[in-house]
């Protein structure tokens, strides 16, 4: 047992749901949480007679994502037929694509906790429709609505390259963090905007001789946690399995479990990949799409800065912390809005502390992004340069922020009203200065000592001094006049 | 009292020599006395046919305009919804079927203030080439009540033979609109594919299927086509006007080719009956004198195109009728306790013999292990068979060709061997695989008094032209001012 | 009978017996295609010359739940009804 060792082998199927206003072949609105089979017409109810119809926004937010993905954008591709029969498949077939799936062979870059990336090959994302749902209801039946039932979904399929559950999740960060920044999907997993599928195994190598554990497919995850424990979990179980059986890959004997979000383990769903046949087939009722140069330049011009280049950007660029970089671009909104402050002429850190200790604070008390808490990046530009040139210190900007935000005044204005200036002016300081080292001569002797206690015994004068003025004191001008006082 | 062409009944009713309700009415007398007899009908609107004829009459009488057939009973095939009524595709599935949506044909006729009157019985979901396989009731041939009206749009055929209504849809897979025109003595078209929305018919062969009229003369077809054909955004498959512009078919009908070069096949009346070869012979010889050139042409796969067409047309089929399982709509079986059973049961019980025939052979054709030999093998045939014509056509105008080897045959005389019954299906399937339009127009009788048709075929998007070619007979010709003698 | 299993019709087994009987002289009917030479030929899976046949994405009126349900064989407040899902079926 000790000299076993083993090295985790995982692959993801993600199916990202696009956020277009209507269905991918109807004109149904897309909408969470509407009253049950309210969104759904006579296309996606899969009537006689009916046909389907491409939405041009659909494809172009796919050719998007796969042009972020990196991968080859097919130029000519069309729609194929998957059969299976379920309740929630009107046609009992899915439109999707077989063959040639509008982009192929890209890679997704993520971010590894040691401040490296790791790049994870990406095979295909196609174009498909999603079914409806099956609600399990009380007694001995089941309820099917069908208003998610044709709603355009990025299937996108990587490599199996993942060798930590870690890696998985921060895939999943990262993949949420691109679709986001693009707008081709609000991607809320709670919603099911993005969904995870796991393929999990191991390569055990033990008295020298490797073996390979069967792959387990893990569906039912809607959390980045679940995503994460669930691998961690089939780790623990595939090595267990394999000491207890035995057991290695084979062909068919890979196999699908269930995450009991409850339990926190997965459960057997189906043992064997049984054997569907889907029969796919080019579907006669839509013809193909073909990409032309002009088309696609026009989506790579809807491109932008996608996170991570931003987020090595704004440390190297600004030489903020690769923590303080994360949190700014976790969010698109956030980071073009420490971007237009810093063009303003905010100095990096300044808006960055503003932002992430003060503003993203405010936001998500109101409940929305940055952008749209009043103040504008010139004003946060504003309020920086006054931290820099000392009319306020951080605190007082800290509380001038917060009054920006309620009230939509200036920062400068608030200053004054707050009377949040800072005291720079050196003779009134001075006299102040003076009248505490009158009365703290023991400290002055520590300082003038230059042993052990001067250090801190100057921090004591100069908090005696900033207690006197309530604060407002510039303390970088106390400390100098301290010092000239003191030698 | 005779039936009148639509032509001429449109006229009559906008010049106010009779009026709509007046003709809906003596057509639903007749459908009254003599239905019971041929079957034509699945349902018949009386109220609100005579509803419709009483509002067009009114429009009429104040002098406001009216559309292009001004108030003439026309009836639908039973495979294109309406809203109103049951729309069943014969078939047991379907039986209480209420489609809550028009076709877009049936908004086009209805736009020309036609009155639907009823929809017509057909082969179970356009499976057969009898109306022997309708799921609902048994229709005749009006010329003979012991014979098959042809199908599967035998419906149809029969109401316009027996004077049940001014004109009919009918949909043509391989050859369902221009066999049962032969067969009943009447014209019959089928349009370029892609030339008629689809959109509402209930899809058999979605890449074969078509939409086209079957009237007692070519002049209604063109009057019908005027209506029916153009673009419809709800079918991708449906041509653009810019790409090929409809035409006023009525206005240069009468006038005939010039220099019209006809093309031959001789090798292919080595299947047809004497009695069909001799008319279409005599019927070639009509064409002599008015100027035309007979070209020999060879179709050499030509033989090909039945094996071809039940791979493809069955393949599509399968995958069509996988949204008749009972849980949305139509027919669930009492009997199912888990809903692989709902799937299962409820299509055994209400799919007729032919319908799960094919569903079964096309499913077979796409499964894993057999595509490749049978769906991708038959969908080279077809481009084989396309290329065939393309280069014949570079040589003629049309080609003319019988419809069916024989005229229309005993009932019961085919139900028993299916194959035999897709081999007489040989003359209509290429234009199905290579999609290009194809009329039948009454050319003679055979001994028995059954009446023969001839079939024009010619290039895609040259309805115009065909029309014109069929007319020019028509001028010299009276086969089609014969009736059966209905009482 | 695999076919009928993947069609999902129940069949008799005397309807099992016609049936194969039947497509088994289709299919070797059919396989006459195989005569012809066919390695060069593309497939024509559609006879138009058209693509990129796609709408806006503007969204329209859908039916309604009262009109979703009409044909319901068998529905259940506002969703249609079947007899219990067990399993998890094949997913999208
Ligand atoms: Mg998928
Ligand atoms: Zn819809």
């Amino acid at each position: 047992m000790s000299d076993l060792q083993y090295k985790v082998v995982v692959g993801l199927e993600i199916h990202v749901q696009l956020c277009t206003k209507s269905k991918m072949f109807c004109g149904c609105a897309v909408e969470f949480g509407a009253e049950p089979n309210s969104r759904v017409c006579p296309v996606c109810l899969g009537m006689p007679g009916v046909l389907p119809v491409m939405n041009r926004l659909a494809v172009e937010y796919a050719i998007l994502a796969g042009l972020a993905l990196n991968c080859r954008i097919a130029r000519r591709t069309k729609w194929d037929r998957k059969s299976y029969y379920y309740p929630d498949l009107p046609k009992n077939y899915q439109i999707s694509q077989y063959d040639l799936p509008l982009s192929a062979e890209g890679y997704i870059e993520i971010p590894l906790d040691d401040g490296r990336t790791k790049k994870i090959r990406i095979t295909r994302a196609h174009l498909e429709e999603d079914a409806g749902k099956n609600l399990h209801a009380e007694g001995n039946y089941s309820q099917v609505d069908l208003n998610r039932t044709g709603t355009p979904l990025l299937e996108i399929v990587t490599e199996p390259d993942m060798s930590s559950a870690a890696e998985v999740r921060a895939l999943a960060v990262e993949l949420q963090r691109i679709v986001r920044y693009l707008g081709v999907s609000e991607a809320d997993m709670q919603k099911g905007h993005m969904r995870f599928e796991p393929n999990v195994n191991l390569i055990i190598t033990r008295g020298g001789r490797q073996y390979k554990t069967p792959i387990v497919e893990v569906k039912n995850l809607n959390s980045f946690r679940s995503l994460e424990r669930s691998v961690e979990y089939e780790i623990g179980r595939q090595i267990d399995e394999f000491l207890e059986t035995g057991r290695t890959l084979e062909i068919g004997n890979k196999s699908t479990r269930g995450w009991d979000d409850v339990r926190e383990i997965t459960v057997l769903q189906r043992e064997k990949e049984e054997a569907h046949d889907y029969r796919y087939f080019p579907d006669p009722d839509l013809v193909p799409v073909e990409v032309d140069e002009a088309w696609l330049a026009e989506i790579q011009s809807r491109l932008c800065e996608l996170p991570l280049a931003r987020q090595r950007r704004f440390a190297e660029e600004y030489g903020l912390s690769a923590y303080d970089a994360g949190v700014l671009t976790a969010e698109r909104e956030t980071a073009d809005f420490f971007d237009q402050a810093v063009r303003a002429g905010g100095e990096p850190k300044r808006v960055c502390n503003l932002l992430t200790q003060v503003g993203m604070k405010l936001a998500n008390e109101k409940g929305g992004g940055i952008a749209r808490l009043g103040p504008s990046t010139q004003a946060v530009a504003e309020l920086a340069k006054m931290i820099d040139d000392g009319t306020v210190n951080a605190t007082a900007a800290g509380t001038i922020f917060a009054e920006m935000v309620a009230t939509g005044k200036n920062p400068a204005a608030l200053a004054d009203e707050l009377n949040l200036v800072q005291k720079s002016d050196a003779g009134e300081l001075e006299a102040m200065v003076d009248e505490v080292l009158a009365a703290n001569a023991e400290a002055v002797a520590d300082v003038r000592s230059g042993g052990k206690k001067a250090g801190k015994a100057r921090g004591f004068l100069l908090g005696q001094v900033m207690q006197r003025t309530k604060g407002q004191a510039n303390p970088k001008v106390v400390s100098e006049i301290l010092g000239k006082k003191l030698g | 009292m005779e039936v009148l062409s639509l032509r001429a009944l449109r006229d009559n009713i906008a010049a106010g020599r009779t009026t709509s309700v007046e003709a809906v009415r003596m057509v639903l007398e007749r459908i009254g006395r003599i239905d019971t007899m041929v079957g034509a009908y699945i349902s018949v609107f009386e109220e609100q046919a005579l509803a419709r004829a009483a509002e067009i009459d009114g429009r009429i009488a104040a002098g406001l305009p009216v559309g292009a057939l001004a108030g003439a009973p026309v009836a639908v095939k039973d495979n294109m919804c309406t809203a109103f009524g049951a729309t069943t595709c014969a078939s047991r599935i379907l039986k209480n079927f209420q489609a809550p949506y028009d076709a877009t044909v049936v908004g086009r006729l209805s736009a020309a203030d036609a009155v639907i009157v009823g929809k017509t019985n057909m082969d179970e979901f356009a499976m057969g080439s009898s109306t022997e396989n309708s799921g609902l009731r048994r229709t005749v041939n009006p010329w003979d009540t012991g014979r098959v009206p042809g199908g599967s749009s035998g419906g149809s055929a029969a109401a316009v033979a027996a004077g049940l209504c001014a004109a009919a849809l009918g949909s043509d897979t391989g050859g369902s609109i221009r066999q049962p025109a032969a067969f009943c003595g009447v014209v019959g078209l089928k349009p370029t594919y892609g030339r008629v929305s689809r959109y509402g018919l209930v899809a058999y062969g979605s890449s074969l299927d078509q939409i086209g009229p079957l009237t007692r003369t070519v002049e209604d077809a063109a009057l019908l086509m005027n209506v029916i054909a153009g673009h419809d955004p709800s079918d991708s498959t449906s041509v653009c006007e810019s790409m090929a512009p409809v035409s006023d078919y009525l206005a240069d009908l009468d006038r005939p080719v010039e220099g019209l070069r006809i093309g031959v096949v001789s090798s292919l009346n080595a299947g047809a009956d004497p009695a069909v070869v001799k008319a279409l012979d005599e019927a070639l010889a009509v064409y002599r004198p008015l100027g035309a050139e007979l070209i020999e042409v060879e179709l050499p796969h030509f033989d090909y195109a039945i094996a071809a067409y039940y791979v493809i047309a069955t393949a599509e089929a399968s995958s069509n009728l996988a949204r008749y399982d009972g849980v949305h709509y139509g027919h669930r079986s009492k009997q199912a306790e888990d809903y692989v059973a709902v799937y299962s049961k409820s299509r055994a019980e209400a799919l007729g013999q032919e319908v799960k025939r094919r569903i079964m052979l096309g499913t077979y054709a796409l499964s894993s292990g057999y595509y490749d030999a049978y769906y991708l093998k038959a969908l080279k045939v077809r481009n084989l068979i396309r290329t065939d014509l393309v280069s014949a056509f570079e040589r003629c105008d049309c080609i003319i060709m019988p419809v069916a080897p024989t005229t229309a045959f005993n009932i019961g005389e085919k139900t028993d061997d299916p194959l035999q019954m897709y081999l007489s299906d040989i003359y209509t399937i290429s234009a199905n695989l290579a999609g290009i339009p194809g009329i039948s127009i009454p050319c003679g009788f055979d001994g028995r008094g059954m009446p023969i048709g001839m079939q024009i075929l010619s290039p895609a998007f040259s309805e115009d032209r065909l029309l014109r070619i069929a007319r020019m007979y028509e001028r010299q010709t009276q086969w089609h001012q014969r009736r059966p003698d209905m009482g | 009978m695999k076919v009928a299993k993947l069609s999902r019709l129940e069949l008799t087994e005397t309807e099992v017996d016609q049936f194969t009987g039947q497509l088994c002289a289709i299919l070797e009917y059919v396989e006459k295609m195989n005569e012809l030479d066919t390695a060069d030929v593309d497939p024509l899976a559609h006879c138009l010359p058209i693509r990129n046949v796609l709408r806006a994405d503007v969204p329209v009126e859908s039916l309604g739940t009262q009109r979703v349900l009409a044909n319901a064989p068998v529905r259940d407040e506002q969703f249609f009804r079947v007899p219990r899902i067990l399993d998890e079926g094949s997913g999208a």
